[in-house]
């Protein structure tokens, strides 16, 4: 099963779980989601190869810069209406305190979503959702997976 | 420091080799591995993989420029990426720091496959200085950190 089938399967059965498990680093990371009130939680389970910094200890600034990336993507597939596979252009991370030896969690939420370009805003946290280990702000291209049957947009308008 | 850097759990996870430590200045090696593939269809590496690159190599090239060792803490790290990755090369990282403040220093970065002046992503970030457990300011007492080589004021 390609990627785009199983992310159509996903949004069919709103079981994103299997889709996460197709990709190699989100399985690296232990990642695992699951809607809560209309709300798509990215979860990085912890574990001691995510680890950045042992006299803390504190996680890796990496492994929760691709826990932010990759909530931001999840909900750019949960949204979006049509089949998209969002490219990163650029992501923005604050590191807003360590993050501990323990689960962490992320929400993104779209900000805008134009024809081309999307952004998204992400929070990842641990015990206490209202104080956030880090955040970013991430711009990706939002190509359609099946460009053959939508024609490519007027170069003037964006 | 090169062994410091190395058993460092996630960068060991991931595969991470220093390659280089110089004045303010750090280079690492991303060995391409299956397991950190973003697109399973293409091959290609995750977005999180090089930005843990970036931000290892980014710190590795602050310490690179410390006279004196102090711990330190990202504060943020912005990516572009630029191109995608090349399935199935590895992906080297180089780093600079290019100004430490009392507090604050100051990094770029390029990741790329075989030309720096070609990168796949290029970054910048700042690293918070002398930090203690739970991310406060504690500057060490023999005074600010100073870029190494620089005049004493």
């Amino acid at each position: 099963m390609t990627l785009v089938e199983r992310l159509a399967e996903a949004k069919r059965t709103g079981d994103y779980q299997a889709l996460l498990d197709a990709v190699p680093y989100s399985r690296l990371l232990g990642l695992s989601a699951r809607l809560e009130h209309d709300e798509l939680i990215t979860t990085m389970r912890f574990a001691a190869h995510l680890i950045g910094n042992p006299a803390l200890p504190a996680l890796h600034g990496g492994a929760l810069g691709a826990l932010l990336e990759s909530a931001a993507i999840f909900e750019l597939f949960y949204r979006a209406e049509t089949i998209v596979l969002p490219k990163t252009i650029t992501i923005t991370v604050d590191y807003l305190r360590s993050g501990g030896p323990v689960d962490t969690h992320a929400r993104g939420v779209v900000t805008r979503h134009g024809r081309r370009v999307a952004n998204v805003r992400v929070e990842a946290w641990q015990a206490d959702r209202a104080a956030p280990v880090a955040t970013a702000h991430a711009i990706f291209l939002v190509t359609p997976a099946t460009p053959a049957e939508k024609p490519p947009p007027a170069a003037t308008s964006s | 420091m090169r062994r410091f850097t190395e058993h460092i759990a996630h960068n060991k996870a991931l595969g991470m080799e220093v390659t280089e430590i110089a004045r303010a200045s750090a280079r690492f090696l991303l060995r391409y591995d299956a397991k950190l593939v973003g697109n399973p269809d293409t091959g290609v590496l995750h977005g999180g993989a090089i930005t843990a690159l970036l931000d290892a190599t980014s710190g590795a090239a602050v310490f690179a420029a410390l006279v004196e060792w102090v711990p330190i803490a990202t504060l943020d790290l912005r990516i572009d990426y630029l191109r995608a990755a090349e399935p199935g090369r590895d992906v080297h990282a180089h780093a600079t720091c290019y100004r430490v403040a009392r507090q604050v220093a100051f990094t770029r970065a390029v990741a790329y496959h075989g030309d720096e002046a070609d990168p796949i992503a290029s970054s910048v970030g700042t690293f918070m200085l002398a930090t203690k457990p739970g991310g406060g300011p504690n500057r060490s007492e023999t005074g600010s950190a100073r870029l190494a080589g620089a005049k004493k004021p």
